[in-house]
């Protein structure tokens, strides 16, 4: 931990965007675990509430060669559960860690 | 023996109504002094702001700088603009046994003095309230009366007040004021 | 440093004008970016004035006539933070809704300058003066200075922005002048030249300041791993006042010829009890000294200028050859053991071995009349307790009991 005089005045965060240092994934007590059968993403490239609503941008949704995968990033999911919330295929599952 | 916490001061107060002009010739006369090289504090006794409420304003003028903050409790002058308020506010007190006493009233200064039984000092009347109704069509009583406390106490040039007067009140108004304030240097009755 | 020059009388304008009235040209004068407030008696003429100016096109600054002094405190700190030089004004229950963020602008360090014209706080509803609106905002971390003239206030509004904008520093600053007494009082004001307040002041250089270019975040949250951190920083800044406030003073009186200091002594260095009080109550103090000396009594002023940061050290050393000191101060601080400069007063001493005896003396609450005879009474009663080598620990003058 810095002292008072290593650190800038005021509490300014003076450097833009430096929240991605900072890892929630550590808070995860449940994971999201992923069903491809149902997930619309998977089955025709639709849908993607689950990546519009996640808080920390850890949902990727990745298309390659015409195909549909996914994928969390698990350095800053939070286990908040929100995208399984959302899912109206209840294509996604919270499990715990 | 009383303490004199005013030394080299010209302590004013003055009586009127709300609306009459009070604070606007309190800062007129301290404004002359100060043009006239003087130090000055100028400032009204702020109650209930009410139309024709009685008010006081209270000046102080000094060749030093002035650094006493209170009311004035022993003026030099005490000036009153009003005259329906010589029964209601006692001018005299804590008048100094030298001071003048300025009153706008038909009264003679003899009856003035009978009235309060103030046999020191200078008392000085004017009848402010015809000044202004002649000169001014309107009851604004307080430049009148406060020429005839310049006249009185000569504690500035009457030039200057004039001048101070035409600095606020370009044009007409001030010009009206001015013919009204030196009618009343003129009806001014010392006694 | 900039240099700055004596200026030539031929350069001065002397003009009457209230305490308000002389702030209000002293911040038109500085040119200042943007004004927020919201008005409240009696600091009104401040901003009514300063309209004015803008109406008429003599100064560029943007006014934001804001819905309560809540928002007048949140709109100054949006633009300090962006770099602006700002000000704004109040009094008393304005004051107490500006509360909440009065931390903010001293947390966030912005340079704010807060001119007050000191009144009582409700209840009942009063319009004269006291000191416990300002007295009250004394640990928000404000710098806070206190003035006894019309000139005074002038002169103090100017250097604050220079105090407050110092990279040194960057904490806003209250210049506190006595409601009515000194707000509406017309005294001699010598003014300056623009050009020369420009040239002593400079354009304000901000440290960090919000741009959408080089975006930063101010204000965030820090819990219990870094809160207290920016806590000692900010206590590190203001203990820096005291050398900067010297400095800038120092520039200004190169410039006019006039300073006041933390704290003025008059006929201090003989005397056996000491008055110490500040603002309007001082000068009435110096009166009665003089007066009192003619009786050959042994009696000096302690005029406080700076009651945040507090210089401790300099008071001290001010009174503590004398055999007691008699604090006058506007405010009463309901269940304490005295009240807000007494306790700073005694604090200072309490080091001391040998340390003079003090009085606290509770004058003027909602604009009460403090004649000088109520200053002396409060002599007399110190000098009747040094007698008996003991003091209550304060007490009101001038109250019907």
């Amino acid at each position: 931990m810095k002292k008072y005089n290593e650190i800038p005045m005021a509490g300014n965060i003076i450097e833009p965007g430096n929240s991605k240092e900072y890892k929630t994934g550590g808070w995860r007590a449940k994971r999201p675990v992923h069903n491809d059968e149902t997930c619309l993403w998977i089955r025709n490239g639709t849908c993607g509430k689950c990546w519009i609503y996640c808080p920390d941008n850890a949902v990727r949704l990745i298309e390659k060669d015409g195909k549909y995968f996914y994928e969390y990033d698990y350095d800053y999911c939070k286990g908040c559960g929100i995208c399984a919330n959302e899912c109206p295929t209840q294509s996604i599952k919270m499990e715990s860690e | 023996m009383a303490l004199d916490f005013a030394k080299g001061i010209t302590e004013f107060r003055w009586h009127g109504r709300g609306g009459q002009g009070v604070v606007t010739s309190n800062q007129m006369l301290g404004k002359a002094a100060l043009k006239e090289g003087n130090y000055i504090q100028a400032f009204p006794e702020f109650g209930p702001e009410r139309t024709g409420a009685p008010v006081r304003a209270f000046l102080r003028i000094s060749k030093d700088p002035i650094q006493i903050y209170a009311q004035v409790y022993a003026p030099d002058v005490v000036i009153c603009i009003d005259p329906t308020l010589l029964d209601v506010v006692n001018p005299t007190e804590g008048l100094k046994a030298d001071g003048t006493l300025v009153i706008n009233t038909t009264m003679t200064p003899e009856e003035v003095r009978d009235k309060y039984d103030f046999r020191g000092g200078k008392v000085v009347t004017v009848d402010a309230s015809t000044i202004a109704m002649e000169v001014l069509g309107r009851p604004f009583y307080n430049m009148p009366t406060m020429a005839a406390a310049v006249e009185a106490t000569k504690v500035v040039k009457i030039e200057t007040v004039i001048e101070a007067v035409l600095e606020r009140y370009p044009g007409k108004v001030g010009e009206l004021n001015k013919v009204a304030i030196e009618k009343a240097v003129k009806e001014a009755k010392i006694g | 440093m900039t240099s700055v020059e004596k200026i030539p009388k031929d350069q001065m304008v002397v003009e009457g004008l209230t305490g308000d009235a002389a702030i209000a040209l002293a911040l038109k004068q500085c040119d200042i970016d943007v004004l927020a407030a919201y008005p409240i008696t009696p600091q009104t003429i401040i901003v009514e004035d300063f309209q004015k100016f803008v109406a008429n096109g003599e100064v560029k600054t943007k006014v934001i006539p804001v819905e309560s002094e809540h928002s007048a405190m949140s709109a100054c700190v949006g633009a300090s933070a962006v770099g602006a030089r700002v000000a704004t004004a109040t009094a008393s229950a304005g004051l107490a809704l500006m509360w909440e963020i009065l931390y903010c602008a001293a947390s966030m360090r912005m340079p704010i300058v807060l001119t007050v014209a000191n009144r009582a706080l409700s209840a009942p509803i009063n319009i004269h003066n006291d000191w416990s609106d300002t007295y009250g905002a004394r640990d928000s971390g404000f710098i806070q200075l206190y003035c006894q003239s019309s000139q005074e206030a002038y002169d103090t509004t100017i250097m604050a922005f220079k105090i407050a904008e110092n990279k040194d520093i960057l904490l806003p600053i209250m210049v506190c002048i006595d409601g009515f007494i000194l707000s509406h009082n017309v005294e001699r004001v010598e003014m300056l030249p623009d050009q020369a307040i420009k040239k002593f002041l400079g354009v304000r250089q901000p440290f960090q300041n919000l741009d959408p270019d080089n975006p930063i975040t101010m204000g965030p949250l820090a819990l219990t791993d870094y809160y207290f951190e920016f806590k000692e920083q900010q206590d590190e800044a203001i203990k820096r006042v005291p050398d900067v406030f010297k400095q800038v003073e120092a520039e200004f009186e190169r410039m006019t010829g006039r300073s006041y200091g933390m704290l003025e002594t008059y006929k201090t260095e003989d005397a056996e009890i000491i008055l110490l009080t500040h603002s309007t109550p001082a000068g009435t103090a110096k009166v009665v000294v003089d007066v009192l000396r003619e009786r050959d009594e042994k009696v000096g002023v302690l005029r406080l200028k700076m009651f945040r940061p507090f210089p401790s050290k300099e008071v001290a050393e001010a009174i503590k050859h004398a055999k007691a000191v008699a604090v006058f101060e506007k405010c009463r601080s309901f269940g304490s053991t005295c009240n807000p400069l007494a306790l700073e007063v005694m604090a200072s001493l309490y080091d001391l071995k040998e340390k003079p005896m003090v009085t606290d003396f509770v004058i003027g609450l909602g604009g009460r009349d403090v004649p000088p005879t109520t200053i002396v009474e409060g002599y007399e009663k110190t000098k009747e307790y040094l007698k008996q080598g003991k003091a209550p620990l304060y007490e009101t003058l001038g109250v019907r009991k």
